[in-house]
């Protein structure tokens, strides 16, 4: 069962994401309308292209880009307001963040409706440590005399902060060499992590012994405290999502091809 | 371990753990709500609120329930006005010009000595056929195509799907069709292939079944050219360009509550279902980038739709010129055929010809208005047209009244989708049943609405 993330990492990706090559993977969430086509476009340039995610109808936009040498690969994810699998676009940016495991995720956020935004941002931190937030729109927010204390939030959030305008691609370049800090492990990142009410958090606290002792090998791959909360919400999709992404790999790298499961 | 084991384990976990889900689930987010409000309080200030808020009072007034359409409704009409009255000038200089080159190319085959069925097909087929698409359909294009594209930008078509959100619901569809539809008005085929956001397949059907019920850019032109044409002089006078305008904005109206109407009819019968719900959101009021829109109307929507025009209508000049100078026993393909149509067409308000052009339009709708006017041409009426006023004369010496327009206006707004289009279904549906379905139903509903409009008309007026 010695399964890691990253034996099972390379062929997950290609089979189940559409993603077929060895460059750090970059993925790009948000909410709709905060210019995030446009910090990929921005990104990626001409070197791009569009299809669909694996047996879904919703589009995919794949980007390359090189950065001091190293080529990057950028996932525009669906645009969503949150992480809660409620329509198919959040289950496919969820499912990305979660299984995939992008080396950096940026989270788009629009300066002129910080509050809206944070909630994405707060979910995505309970799913993976390598997160920036890109703080687009920033003229806009301007001109609306928003003040944002840049540092501020960076204290409270404990992710790298990247203001931008993407439309006159203002702080891309800043956005890059954040990403590669962050790809290459020379920024080691501990983001703050949501903590909820007692009740849930007591609730958390007596369900990951349980389920660490009852799914091991679970505990290597995914975030139990994250899981943790999905099985509290009672979100059945995430163990659809399981079944499909660790499941069928594990059926094929542990028994040999064995299809035993059908 | 296989992962049936592993998903029966916490399945068995869940049951176990007996959570109080849904109470849970409200909870967890409102706290992640209230945490997002408080950093975003902490680190955010603004220095002058009221100046920020006039969006909301924009999109108050934008989207009310009582001002919402009529204000929508007169910004269309505003801009079919603008088209209208702009058109006219270009236009005939346009024609002018164009028809100043046929002469001198017959001059030319003269002087080759080329034989007549050639100048026949060449001149008089071809390049006559492109003068016409060319004259008469750029200019309303070209002003038509950028004001659109600004009212785009400026964020108008997620409002107008916001205002009509709750009708779909209320027709048991998704709300999310209103914005299909409004992506109808740019091109059926992309407005099909919007559905894809729709997540039940029963709703994503009824949107790709009636998405066709709203005028595209292919069919702009036609119904803003004909209304031009007729709809003015109805009562004549000063106002005839904002007789026009009304006139398609009705139609407009006309083709929305149709698509409701078959939709609550879809969902009653043949698509039975809940309709689910959906958030919507306002984008914010962004400031267009003016030569954007120019360029991007002017590439993407003008020289597109008069390229697909052009290109169809050059072989189709070719076709109809021969279907014209062919006889069958004394009588000419053209008339052969359309007198077989006829019949029927009269019933519905049009005539064979008409009928005619709409058939052989299926491959793209713009080329409708080219081949029913080189149909009219090349049976006799040899006479060399200018400008709209023009065209008018060609249609009424073919027998054209305003009824005969206003059922080819409807006939062209609710009729079958365009080749294209019903590529496109097929590939959404997957299925040729329910393809050969969104050809038909549209056409039935064409047919059923010219021919009430038609014989009301009739019977009012005492014809």
């Amino acid at each position: 069962m010695g399964l890691t993330a990253q034996s099972s990492g390379s062929n997950l990706l290609q089979e189940s994401f559409n993603i077929d090559d060895n460059n750090p993977v970059v993925a790009l969430a948000g909410n709709p309308n905060t210019g995030k086509s446009t910090i990929f476009n921005g990104l990626t340039g001409l070197k791009q292209h569009t299809g669909n995610w694996p047996g879904k109808t919703v589009t995919q936009a794949q980007g390359y880009y090189d950065y001091l040498g190293q080529e990057y690969t950028v996932i525009d994810l669906p645009g969503t307001y949150s992480l809660l699998a409620s329509s198919i676009e959040e289950e496919i940016a969820r499912d990305f963040i979660c299984f995939a495991k992008p080396d950096v995720t940026v989270v788009i956020a629009d300066a002129t409706n910080l509050e809206r935004n944070l909630n994405l941002v707060l979910q995505v931190t309970e799913l993976t440590d390598r997160v920036i937030l890109c703080l687009n729109l920033m003229d806009e927010a301007k001109k609306k005399n928003i003040e944002i204390d840049l540092v501020g939030l960076a204290n409270d959030l404990k992710v790298p902060i990247v203001p931008t305008v993407a439309r006159e691609e203002k702080g891309l370049s800043s956005l890059k060499k954040v990403i590669a800090k962050v790809a290459n492990n020379q920024l080691k990142l501990k983001p703050f992590i949501m903590e909820y009410s007692a009740e849930i958090e007591e609730a958390i606290t007596n369900l990951v012994p349980k389920l660490k002792k009852e799914l091991p090998d679970l505990a290597a791959e995914i975030n139990l405290r994250w899981l943790a909360l999905r099985l509290l919400e009672g979100d059945q999709k995430i163990i659809n999502s399981l079944k499909q992404f660790y499941g069928s790999l594990e059926n094929k790298n542990i028994t040999g091809g064995e299809n035993s499961d059908e | 371990m296989n992962d049936s084991n592993k998903k029966s384990q916490i399945f068995d976990l869940i049951d176990k753990l007996d959570l109080k889900q849904e109470s849970l689930r409200d909870q967890m987010v409102t706290e992640i709500y209230t945490k997002a409000e408080e950093i975003a309080d902490n680190n955010v200030s603004t220095a002058n609120q009221s100046e920020s808020n006039w969006e909301d009072k924009v999109d108050n007034i934008l989207t009310s329930k009582c001002l919402g359409f009529p204000i929508m409704l007169l910004m269309l009409a505003a801009v079919f006005w603008i088209t209208i009255v702009g058109a006219n000038y270009p236009s005939a200089q346009l024609a002018r010009f164009l028809f100043w080159i046929e002469g001198h190319l017959s001059n030319l085959f003269m002087a080759l000595n080329a034989p007549s069925w050639l100048h026949g097909i060449v001149v008089e087929g071809i390049y006559r056929t492109l003068a016409w698409v060319i004259s008469v359909m750029l200019p309303p294009m070209a002003i038509f195509f950028p004001l659109f594209t600004l009212l785009e930008d400026l964020g108008v078509l997620p409002r107008v799907a916001f205002n009509l959100d709750n009708f779909f619901k209320k027709a048991g569809a998704n709300g999310k069709q209103s914005l299909t539809m409004s992506m109808g008005f740019g091109c059926n085929a992309a407005g099909v292939i919007a559905t894809r956001i729709i997540e039940s397949p029963r709703e994503k059907l009824i949107a790709i079944l009636t998405n066709n019920f709203v005028p595209c850019n292919g069919r702009f032109p036609t119904l803003i050219i004909l209304a031009s044409l007729f709809m003015g002089s109805v009562l004549g006078g000063v106002y005839n360009s904002f007789i026009a305008a009304a006139v398609i904005v009705a139609l407009v109206v006309v083709g929305i509550v149709i698509t409701l109407f078959v939709s609550w009819l879809l969902s009653k019968t043949l698509l039975q279902g809940v309709p689910s719900s959906f958030s919507l959101e306002l984008p914010p009021y962004r400031k267009p980038k003016i030569k954007a829109v120019l360029i991007r109307s002017f590439i993407d929507r003008t020289l597109f739709v008069l390229q697909r025009a052009v290109v169809v209508a050059a072989p189709a000049g070719l076709l109809v010129w021969i279907f014209a100078n062919v006889h069958v026993g004394g009588v000419s393909l053209i008339h052969y055929t359309a007198n077989i149509l006829d019949p029927f067409a009269i019933l519905i308000g049009l005539d064979g010809v008409i009928l005619l052009a709409f058939i052989l339009g299926l491959p793209a709708n713009e080329i409708v208005l080219p081949i029913l006017v080189m149909s009219y041409l090349s049976t006799g009426a040899m006479l060399e047209p200018s400008s709209g006023e023009s065209l008018k004369k060609v249609l009424v010496d073919n027998g054209w009244t305003w009824v005969t327009a206003l059922s080819t206006m409807l006939f062209s707004l609710l009729h079958f989708p365009c080749g294209t289009t019903l590529l496109t279904i097929k590939k959404e549906t997957n299925s040729w049943k329910w393809t050969v379905f969104a050809a038909l139903m549209p056409l039935a509903v064409a047919i059923t609405v010219c021919f009430l409009v038609t014989q009301l008309i009739y019977f009012f007026m005492g014809i």
